[in-house]
């Protein structure tokens, strides 16, 4: 369970040390847009021995890999994954084929390291208008793709529109690919809100995401990850309901009827599918469950 | 009858002061304190010789004291805290007598039982009248409070207030009354305002910090302390002032009050006061510019002696009424015995203050630390030197998790049950050494700089040398 990324920059040693404190469901490594030029083989130094001494339980991992069109990114994932992060973030995933080509590599890795095949699964970034329009076909390509990630500071440029706190401009990407992702039965995650001192913004921001679809969301600030994890769990009146269907449903099959109404509303399989999500969300974050019963 | 005298030296003269006798200043001027400087050049000058010098705390503004060491004009040195240029001087053994900490209630308790006798008194006093009805509370140098001089002018056999801002007598609303002062002597100026209190207080950015903050007030909710009627300490440090804007964000939420905020007060704490989270702050130290306007102009917002604050031997103290404060540590061993004395290689660069007066009084003392600084981890299997014992020490919070004293088992249930990260002292020290490693210590010297006084005024702990290299 994802709700929350945080994104860590790959070059700042207090920060990586310190990742798996600040709350967040996955942390990202970055080691892309953080990291300039000069710093690129430290980073990757740096990242390789976070993964390799820092303890991450209960905690993702994620590296944020740089980009196919720079020379770094095959010696990025020959030092990552040998320490198994859960995801590799690819960069400017513009095409089905831009995901395949790192599928193929991670593969050769994976079977050069006697990592499982597949183990290590895929979350292409989709931050140009190309990626938006292939959004399917990306989240569809390969079995590794295991999310679709979107960003909103390269698109807006690719797309040559003003980045606002609003988002009217992103709001044709956020909901094509909540739709792709969901076409193709993986996750989606928005973008961060870059405003770090808006408390109230990131609140509004982040609702607005999961009343999309929106699995989860990423931060690159450590302050907006408690909001984001609130945000995106199930409120106790959610997990109330979520248990009242489940039982209204196993009494509905043991008196044998087909069809129950809850509340005066028909419960029909979307809605059983959605309160069992629900509960087992809820169960994994060990919520709701004293409030219940008290 | 006339108290003012024309100058600093003629007060010492009048006072009698002689070789090997005892001097005391307090220290609201804080880093920005002319006077006490200014006072030990006029006995220098005067080849007055082996003296005591007992202060409320020595900030780096003091380091002039070093030479005053030097030349045997000063032999003695007792204090609550030394700050950590002064310290390192210290620990390298400057001093032949070993320094005496105490606490901020250990000292006045001492001076009050007469353990620790003080010959003349010099009370910095941002105004005074001409009979030495004083305040900290109005003037150029206003500090506030001036909790930590009134044991000082109570007990003293002289007692000497030094002012930049004479009023005409009488003072209204003094701290410390004319009958308990001998001479009044005008300076020009006796600190500088920019040392004194700081501007606005700000709570912490770093992401660490605001994570054992947030960790920290789910540790009181969960206590079950905070209730109406709670009572509550903090420190400066930014960790601690982001817990206290947690902590407030709760109360407002579920509408409690507190009775009292205490200690050394912050402009935090009086947003506090004002927001309606306490009805009332008690206040033996102001640490910026808002605490110090709103002790002038607020009157639920009181100064306190330090008597009064947390002295043992009071008939009570206000630590005694306290529900939680939250402390720092530059150490914290498994038995959570805190140093806040000296730094990880043994370097003195602090002092408890009221550290072990608040973690012995409160319901609940919780320290609040990071797991590691720079590379050297907090948590120890020995301090360099305990300056508050583990007995009174029910929480460590850091980032990596929570430990609670075994002593308090009934806490560790409750954090445990409210979902809070809990784990055991010496598995966090593990989880800390797995990414700093086990540092190895630098030796320990033979000859005892420092004794560390419990409150109640039997030897707690020695400090040592540290050895410098050839």
């Amino acid at each position: 369970m994802r709700r929350s990324m945080l994104f860590l920059p790959g070059n700042n040693p207090n920060m990586l040390i310190n990742g798996n404190c600040l709350g967040a469901d996955a942390v990202i490594f970055d080691l892309e847009d953080a990291v300039s030029p000069a710093e690129k083989d430290a980073a990757r130094i740096l990242v390789r021995n976070t993964m390799r001494y820092m303890d991450f339980r209960g905690c993702e991992i994620i590296v944020r890999i740089n980009s196919i069109d720079t020379p770094y990114w095959k010696a990025d994932l020959d030092a990552v994954l040998p320490y198994k992060p859960n995801l590799i973030l690819l960069p400017k995933t513009g095409t089905a084929s831009d995901a395949l080509g790192v599928d193929a590599y991670m593969a050769q890795v994976e079977a050069r390291t006697g990592l499982e095949q597949g183990s290590i699964g895929l979350m292409p970034l989709i931050e140009t208008a190309m990626g938006v329009e292939n959004a399917f076909s990306i989240a569809s390509c390969s079995k590794r793709v295991k999310a679709l990630f979107l960003g909103a500071e390269d698109l807006t440029a690719d797309l040559q529109c003003k980045r606002t706190k609003e988002g009217r401009e992103i709001e044709y990407a956020r909901t094509r690919l909540v739709v792709a992702a969901r076409a193709a039965g993986v996750d989606v995650y928005d973008t961060p809100f870059t405003d770090v001192n808006d408390d109230e913004g990131v609140v509004k921001d982040a609702s607005y995401a999961k009343a999309l679809g929106f699995t989860g969301k990423a931060s690159i600030s450590p302050r907006h990850v408690e909001v984001i994890n609130q945000v995106f769990s199930p409120s106790l009146k959610d997990i109330t309901y979520a248990y009242e269907v489940v039982e209204a449903i196993a009494q509905a099959k043991a008196q044998g009827k087909g069809a129950i109404s809850l509340h005066g509303k028909m419960i029909d399989a979307p809605i059983v599918a959605r309160a069992e999500r629900t509960i087992a969300m809820a169960e994994a974050l060990g919520l709701g469950k004293e409030e219940r019963h008290e | 009858m006339s108290k003012l005298v024309q100058s600093i030296k003629e007060a010492i003269a009048l006072s009698g002061l002689k070789d090997g006798m005892t001097v005391s200043f307090h220290h609201h001027l804080r880093n920005g304190d002319y006077v006490l400087n200014m006072v030990m050049e006029e006995i220098a000058n005067l080849g007055i010789k082996e003296l005591n010098v007992n202060a409320s705390s020595l900030f780096d503004v003091h380091t002039p004291l070093l030479n005053h060491i030097e030349n045997h004009v000063v032999t003695g040195l007792a204090t609550d805290y030394i700050a950590s240029g002064l310290g390192r001087a210290i620990s390298m053994g400057v001093m032949e007598k070993p320094v005496q900490f105490r606490t901020h209630g250990g000292r006045p308790s001492d001076i009050a039982l007469g353990r620790t006798p003080i010959d003349v008194a010099f009370i910095a006093a941002p105004t005074s009248d001409p009979m030495g009805n004083c305040s900290g509370k109005y003037g150029p140098s206003a500090c506030g409070s001036l909790g930590y001089a009134f044991a000082d002018a109570m007990y003293a056999k002289k007692v000497v207030v030094i002012t930049d801002n004479l009023v005409p007598y009488p003072l209204q609303d003094w701290s410390i009354s004319e009958d308990y002062v001998d001479y009044v002597v005008t300076v020009d100026a006796i600190g500088n305002p920019k040392g004194i209190v700081s501007g606005t207080t700000q709570i912490t950015r770093d992401p660490v910090g605001l994570v054992m903050a947030s960790h920290a007030a789910k540790v009181i909710e969960a206590s079950g302390l905070l209730k109406d009627g709670f009572s509550f300490q903090t420190g400066a440090g930014g960790a601690s002032l982001a817990a206290a804007k947690f902590l407030k964000e709760i109360m407002l939420e579920k509408g409690i009050q507190g009775s009292f905020g205490l200690g050394g007060i912050t402009g935090y704490m009086v947003d506090m006061l004002k927001a309606g989270c306490f009805r009332s702050l008690m206040d033996v130290q102001c640490f910026d510019l808002k605490a110090v306007e709103s002790i002038r102009s607020d009157a639920r917002h009181q100064e306190i002696s330090a008597m009064h604050y947390a002295s043992p031997s009071s008939k009570s103290a206000v630590v005694d009424s306290l529900d939680v404060v939250i402390l720092g540590a530059t150490e914290i061993d498994t038995d959570f015995n805190v140093n806040v004395h000296t730094d990880s290689n043994g370097y003195i660069m602090g002092g408890s203050g009221g550290h072990s007066d608040t973690a012995a009084g409160a319901k609940l003392s919780m320290i609040i630390a990071p797991m590691f600084r720079a590379r050297l981890p907090i948590v120890t299997d020995h301090v360099h030197c305990v300056s508050t014992p583990g007995q009174d020490i029910d929480v460590l919070v850091t980032q990596g998790g929570i430990a609670v004293n075994p002593r308090n088992a009934k806490l560790k249930e409750k954090l445990v049950g409210a979902g809070l990260p809990v784990l055991d002292i010496h598995e966090l020290k593990e989880k800390t050494e797995r990414i700093t490693g086990k540092p190895q210590r630098l030796p320990k010297g033979d000859r005892v700089v420092a004794q560390v006084i419990s409150r109640y005024g039997d030897l707690l702990d020695n400090i040592y040398n540290v050895p410098q290299k050839a």
